[in-house]
């Protein structure tokens, strides 16, 4: 879908934004907002793109900068801390090469962290995108990345 | 009609085990057999014991099976759908009895939760079947807005979300509220960590949130709806974007709802990460399209909210309710709990106890009766520790209070508070002051920074415990803490501010010991904190069988197979526990070791 085709869905004001918002940066192979975007939904909801850009910044979730085409989200809450977070995290962080933050040199994978997904009965737990990704051992989390790497 | 109906949960802990793939393995051998039109398989929510999953319950004989594999589907079909034998090894507990007779279940009143499990969520048809829509029909169409008022009231419930405000004295206010149009907003930010019940909701039973919102929108004068959730939750955004296209379709949301007077409609807006969103001032900000940043209280939402209109905000779970109280009369609902905490509350269990998962209790059960009977206690060869409940705004209880009911005011009376319902329960292993800068890191990692007493106090008592846990802190550390603590309380401008401290201060309370180990002793007893223990091989216990070196991430476990003893080099080693984890023979020890 063109970004115009996104934008036209939504009627224009401000409390469509952040549900606009997460659409432009889907929409982008590398999962991040560009300054196009910030004007574009600026000037369809009839914010200033100062105003967009200062919402922006304040969720964890939108990015300025490019990322990779998955997202890797690591849960760092207690209940996955108590089920051994730190050693699927270490994992991840040999397997992709990359530390949190960082996006991996094929640009497929970027790692970050999260607060609660709400799964802890399966901790610990990660979310590839949308996938909730349960009771990690450094082997699920191989199994995991190689299942992404081969789709795309 | 089909003779045998299975119902397999499909919420995201069994996904997450591979729900899908037991669906597909069980229709393949469904079809294998020729028995498609005889076994109905029922998508459902959340039935509960997640650990086990993934679960499902066949019916007409109500038969329990855990952990279930999709190789396990022929054997299921051919004995069970076949020759009527269960198969005795998928059992949860031996003997096949129904779930009701399974203490897990037995001692749960599920009201809120009854349809989650045993429903398609995704088919308003099911709903309707169980009576959904109903109390929304009997409200517009035989009810004035002040009898509805009047009977949420009368049934005593409060708000499920923490603070647990009477839920009926609020639509009051909105209702009495000068100001055109009102808007009705459902908080489904669920963010605190071990907290996993409203999402539960929003997957299993959307359509209870939905009618309860419009049975408040009516009962306040709103005609519009949102129901703001996190975007952690996909699966739930999508069941509730379902849920709202079935229900403008059959015309229970809309114009003209039961050929009454009434309009309203509802729209999601996703949240985009952020935890203070919670807090109701900041998620209207978030709605409106702003940062999500609280501000003072008065005047609150219930005069001056989205737009600076008077709008009605509740928790899921709190309008998972209302329908109850309306079908079955607000006396049988304050029936159940205590004198002030009325009905039943969902609580997630989670951390080292048997039966992980969701639970609906009625108010005023005993942590005990909560944790043991119905949880299982925690795991063979560990104690009980603690109980962190009510997540970051909460405290944590230690064994001398299990027999603390589990209401509003006991919970709030001993340190630590209802909150929306995450229990972690902490074994013996688990070190309280690691633990409480844990909850602290999250609070000063999450507040929004506009105020100073959050923004400073959460970082202030960070670096005290920062230095604690290290084996660097000092013995007026303390005092300071509990200072910096009470000033936050006093002075932070919303909830999780005024709570961020909660954690802390009630490990100060009943746990203060292991803080004097770590500061005079320099040693963490539990053997957690990274700084003071180190993990070392007994070279008499290990078998060299290579499965600490395969499971370490940084290459100190060290050694060849069949080879003699590992070695862990303490220099690469990042204490992250998973030799001592995986270790079959105990050969991995954790010592406790001076501050370096």
């Amino acid at each position: 879908m063109t970004k115009d085709a996104i934008v036209g869905r939504y009627p224009r004001s401000p409390e469509v934004l952040l549900s606009l918002l997460h659409d432009l940066q889907k929409a982008n192979r590398e999962n991040y907002l560009t300054p196009e975007d910030l004007a574009r939904a600026a000037s369809h909801v009839g914010l200033t793109p100062t105003e967009v850009r200062d919402a922006v910044t304040f969720y964890s979730m939108f990015s300025l900068r490019p990322r990779g085409r998955h997202i890797v989200r690591v849960c760092e809450s207690p209940n996955c801390h108590l089920a051994g977070a730190w050693s699927a995290l270490a994992e991840l962080r040999r397997a992709l090469g990359v530390d949190v933050g960082e996006t991996t040199a094929d640009g497929l994978f970027t790692l970050e962290l999260t607060s609660c997904l709400g799964a802890c009965a399966v901790a610990p737990v990660m979310m590839v995108d949308d996938e909730v990704v349960g009771n990690l051992t450094p082997e699920r989390v191989r199994e995991t990345l190689d299942r992404y790497r081969e789709a795309k | 009609m089909t003779r045998v109906q299975v119902l397999l949960c499909s919420g995201t802990a069994c996904q997450s085990s591979g729900s899908a793939k037991v669906k597909r393995a069980l229709t393949e051998a469904l079809a294998g057999h020729d028995l498609l039109s005889e076994v109905q398989i029922v998508e459902t929510g959340c039935m509960g014991p997640c650990e086990l999953g993934p679960v499902l319950l066949v019916y007409p004989e109500g038969t329990f099976y855990v952990r279930v594999k999709p190789e396990d589907a022929a054997e299921i079909v051919a004995e069970h759908f076949l020759k009527g034998r269960p198969v005795g090894r998928l059992l949860w507990t031996e003997g096949a009895p129904e779930p009701t007779e399974i203490p897990f279940f037995a001692r749960q009143r599920k009201i809120v939760l009854a349809n989650c499990g045993t429903i398609d969520p995704e088919k308003i048809e099911e709903y309707v079947a169980v009576r959904g829509y109903e109390a929304l029909g009997k409200a517009v169409t035989e009810m004035a807005p002040a009898e509805v008022i009047a009977q949420v009231k009368r049934s005593g419930l409060r708000g499920r979300g923490g603070a647990g405000f009477p839920t009926g004295t609020k639509w009051e206010l909105v209702a009495a509220a000068a100001g055109d149009p009102k808007y009705v907003v459902c908080n489904a930010d669920e963010g605190d960590p071990g907290a996993f019940m409203d999402r539960a909701i929003l997957e299993g039973d959307p359509h209870a949130i939905l009618e309860g919102m419009a049975i408040a929108a009516y009962a306040v004068g709103a005609s519009r709806g949102y129901v703001y959730i996190r975007a952690e939750y996909p699966l739930a955004v999508q069941r509730l974007e379902t849920a709202l296209a079935q229900a403008r379709k059959l015309g229970v949301l809309g114009s003209g709802i039961f050929e009454s007077g009434f309009s309203f409609d509802i729209e999601l807006r996703i949240g985009a990460g952020a935890f203070v969103c919670g807090e109701e001032t900041a998620l209207i900000a978030s709605i409106e399209g702003r940062r999500g940043e609280p501000r003072p209280r008065p005047p609150y939402p219930a005069t001056s909210g989205l737009w600076g209109k008077p709008t009605l905000i509740n928790n899921v779970e709190t309008y998972a309710n209302v329908r109850h109280i309306l079908l079955h009369g607000p006396d049988a609902f304050a029936a159940v709990g205590t004198e002030k905490s009325k009905g039943t509350k969902v609580f997630a269990l989670a951390g080292k106890i048997r039966n992980t998962g969701l639970v609906e209790v009625p108010m005023g059960i005993t942590l005990r009766e909560l944790l043991f009977d119905i949880g299982g206690g925690v795991p063979a060869g560990r104690e009980f520790k603690a109980v962190q409940i009510g997540g970051p705004s909460g405290g944590c209880l230690p064994a001398s209070l299990l027999d603390v009911p589990v209401d509003y005011d006991s919970l709030t009376q001993h340190g630590a508070i209802m909150g929306s319902g995450g229990v972690i329960v902490l074994d013996d292993a688990a070190c309280m002051v690691n633990m409480a800068r844990f909850f602290l890191e999250f609070t000063a990692d999450e507040s929004c920074g506009k105020c100073v007493p959050c923004r400073v106090g959460t970082q202030m008592m960070l670096r005290i415990l920062d230095r604690i846990v290290a084996g660097e802190g000092t013995d007026d550390d303390l005092a300071r803490l509990a200072e910096i603590g009470d000033m936050m309380k006093k002075a932070s401008l919303c909830g999780l501010g005024q709570t961020a401290a909660n954690p802390v201060l009630s490990t100060l309370r009943y746990f203060a010991d292991e803080y004097h180990a770590h500061i005079r002793d320099r040693s963490c007893p539990a053997g957690v904190c990274p700084n003071l223990v180190r993990y070392v091989v007994l070279p008499d216990a290990c078998r060299s069988c290579d499965a600490c070196r395969r499971a370490c991430p940084t290459g100190a476990a060290q050694g060849t197979p069949r080879a003699g003893p590992y070695r862990i080099v303490d220099e690469l080693c990042i204490r992250c526990g998973a030799c001592f984890d995986v270790c079959p023979f105990e050969a991995v020890r954790k010592e406790p070791r001076e501050a370096q």
